[in-house]
């Protein structure tokens, strides 16, 4: 193995790890809002791939044009499944925790079948984008396009939130409902709007990411299962609810992903992602930026 | 404990001593073998969720990764049988000894972390095991194990004619983990379990084990859990990795405890009364297209009782207790 290899298969780590950093940065940031795993997460990046898909089918709008509308519409439904499932699960009297894990492994399990039921269990793919397939030669490194252009949209998705969070009005009447949401309510800011934004921007951010995702993954009804749990990995790697872990979670599970392939043959390449969430949290219980 | 509450414990006893009975005779009059096939499937999640209710249930310990001891269970026997000719009830309770081991050892880091940092190290492992099975070809790799059919008998644990031998020792393990369960209840570990997924700085502070309860809870759900992967294997006498060790096997036996009643007594049982056949007849009879039909009704009904009755269905058959005995 070359030290150029070598380069090479960590450059393309770092690049996949910002992309997992997009898709967890939601999950971080319901948990961070309101305590809330939402195990329907992954099903959220499998429906923003399909809506890419298919406005690339019938449109053909590139992923590139379509990943606004993506993560709009995700938006929209993000803040819908708030209103509509979440709402509900929170304030539910007894065992709230098991309601929340439950009600939303429901909302997953009914997605799944409701992509199979309107797409069909088949395989499918974005044939001819504008980024698909073509690669780019950075000081005789190459790298994939797509995942290029993923990983600089991590970047700006990341800088984006974090003025949105410090910023704005309503990133401070986010940040102040996750510190206490019953303070908030007193000086007048509606909780559950600011919870059904929180959602639609964690929706909106997963749905950012599956519009790029789709320009170089297979398409299908269960694709989410796979990236969800490294995303609820990557989460608690960085220390739930931390936005900022999060990306730094992305970028080390990209980068020990792509060590351990290098190492092991390709089909353990998860099994470093998990040893390494082992090692840390069995150090650090509580994630590498989560609060003691 | 006053009078009440031995009465209590004991008309439970007869409740399922009754039902036991009633199930006992119900494949006589039921020939159907789709149908015994669905009992068959039912009294098996009844004892693994009862399994799982012991350490999340009562303990507070939210496993989501059961299916590696199911898995373990279910390999052990299998591999044993395959490679070394052991007959499956030394296989059986060897896979329900060494899961119950390995819960213990995995527990000793685990039952450190908190809430959810400790449900994803459940995922975690037990997707580790997965893919380790996937790739360890001496176990069958991905394509798992078919396990040779010997001939019919107890001995072997192996049925190709009829059903019912399954579906008896499916009901006893069904009843066995539900008399754990009772016992347990109300023995001195019950009581800690309690305290321990209430409060447990507070339950330390009273002299609770905290750390030993949890191993505790460990040891005995991963053994019941494992003698279900084990009877499993030779129910269906094939098995894969994905099949008994997927994540999705593990959110699926939690499933008849949230929906029946989490911590309580029959709440699994009458969870997977409920949930088993549903299942398995939206499958067969709007699944059939595979066009995941079920999967949505099933989704669906995952969410609604679950909104709808957060302490589990349980608690639409109890009757109003004035004098409450036990805290729960």
């Amino acid at each position: 193995m070359t030290a150029e290899t070598i380069i090479q298969s960590l450059a393309s780590g770092l690049l996949m790890g910002l992309l997992y950093g997009l898709i967890a940065v939601g999950l971080a940031l319901i948990f961070g809002l309101m305590d809330v795993v939402n195990f329907a997460h992954g099903e959220f990046l499998m429906s923003a791939m399909y809506a890419t898909f298919f406005l690339f089918a019938f449109f053909s709008l590139d992923p590139l044009l379509s990943a606004p509308l993506v993560a709009a519409a995700l938006f929209i439904f993000g803040a819908l499944v708030y209103l509509f499932v979440v709402r509900f699960a929170v304030r539910a009297k007894a065992n709230t925790g098991m309601v929340q894990i439950f009600s939303t492994f429901g909302l997953a399990i009914m997605m799944r079948g409701l992509a199979q039921f309107f797409f069909t269990p088949d395989y499918r793919s974005i044939s001819h984008s504008w980024l698909g397939g073509k690669t780019i030669s950075v000081a005789g490194i190459f790298l994939p396009e797509p995942q290029l252009v993923g990983a600089l949209v991590a970047i700006a998705a990341f800088i984006g939130l974090y003025f949105f969070i410090h910023r704005t009005d309503f990133g401070r009447a986010l940040e102040a409902t996750r510190e206490d949401a019953g303070a908030v309510a007193l000086v007048g800011i509606d909780k559950n709007r600011v919870f059904a934004l929180g959602w639609g921007l964690g929706a909106g951010l997963v749905g950012l990411a599956g519009a790029i995702m789709a320009v170089f993954f297979y398409i299908y009804p269960d694709v989410g299962a796979s990236f969800a749990l490294i995303a609820y990995v990557t989460v608690a790697l960085g220390g739930f609810g931390s936005v900022f872990g999060a990306f730094a979670g992305g970028i080390i599970v990209g980068l020990v992903e792509a060590t351990t392939a290098m190492i092991l043959p390709p089909s353990l390449k998860s099994v470093g992602v998990y040893a390494v969430y082992l090692l840390v949290v069995f150090i650090r219980p509580r994630g590498l930026f989560g609060s003691m | 404990m006053d009078k009440d509450f031995n009465n209590r414990r004991r008309r439970e006893l007869i409740t399922a001593a009754l039902f036991a009975a009633l199930a006992a005779v119900v494949p006589l009059f039921v020939k159907d073998v789709y149908i015994q096939n669905i009992m068959v499937l039912t009294l098996m999640y009844a004892a693994l969720s009862q399994a799982w209710n012991i350490l999340s249930g009562y303990c507070g310990q939210i496993s989501l990764g059961h299916a590696l001891y199911f898995g373990l269970g279910a390999y052990t026997t299998a591999l044993l049988f395959m490679k070394f000719g052991v007959l499956p009830w030394f296989g059986m309770l060897a896979g329900g000894v060494i899961s119950a081991a390995i819960a213990m050892a995995l527990g000793y880091p685990c039952f450190r972390l908190g809430g959810h940092y400790f449900s994803i190290a459940t995922i975690v492992i037990a997707e580790i095991a997965l893919v380790l099975f996937q790739n360890w070809d001496w176990a069958g790799a991905a394509l798992g194990i078919d396990i040779p059919i010997r001939h019919d008998s107890w001995i072997t644990f192996q049925f190709t004619r009829s059903k019912l031998p399954y579906f008896y020792f499916a009901l006893v393990l069904a009843c066995v983990a539900w008399l754990v369960t009772w016992w347990l209840e109300d023995s001195k570990w019950g009581y800690w379990w309690r305290a321990v997924k209430d409060n447990p700085s507070a339950a330390e502070s009273l002299g609770v084990d905290v750390f030993n309860s949890k191993m505790g809870a460990a040891a005995v759900s991963a053994f019941l859990t494992a003698i279900g992967g084990s009877f499993y294997a030779q129910f269906v006498s094939y098995i894969d990795p994905e099949s008994v060790m997927g994540f999705q096997f593990s959110l699926l036996m939690a499933l008849p405890a949230v929906l029946g009643g989490i911590g309580t007594l029959w709440g699994p049982v009458l969870g997977a009364v409920i949930l088993i056949p549903l299942t398995e007849l939206t499958r067969s009879y709007i699944g059939g297209s595979g066009r995941g039909v079920d999967l949505i009704v099933y989704g669906l009904l995952i969410v609604l009782i679950s909104l709808a009755r957060p302490q589990g269905l349980v608690g639409l058959f109890s009757r109003p207790n004035p004098k409450k005995v036990v805290s729960r």
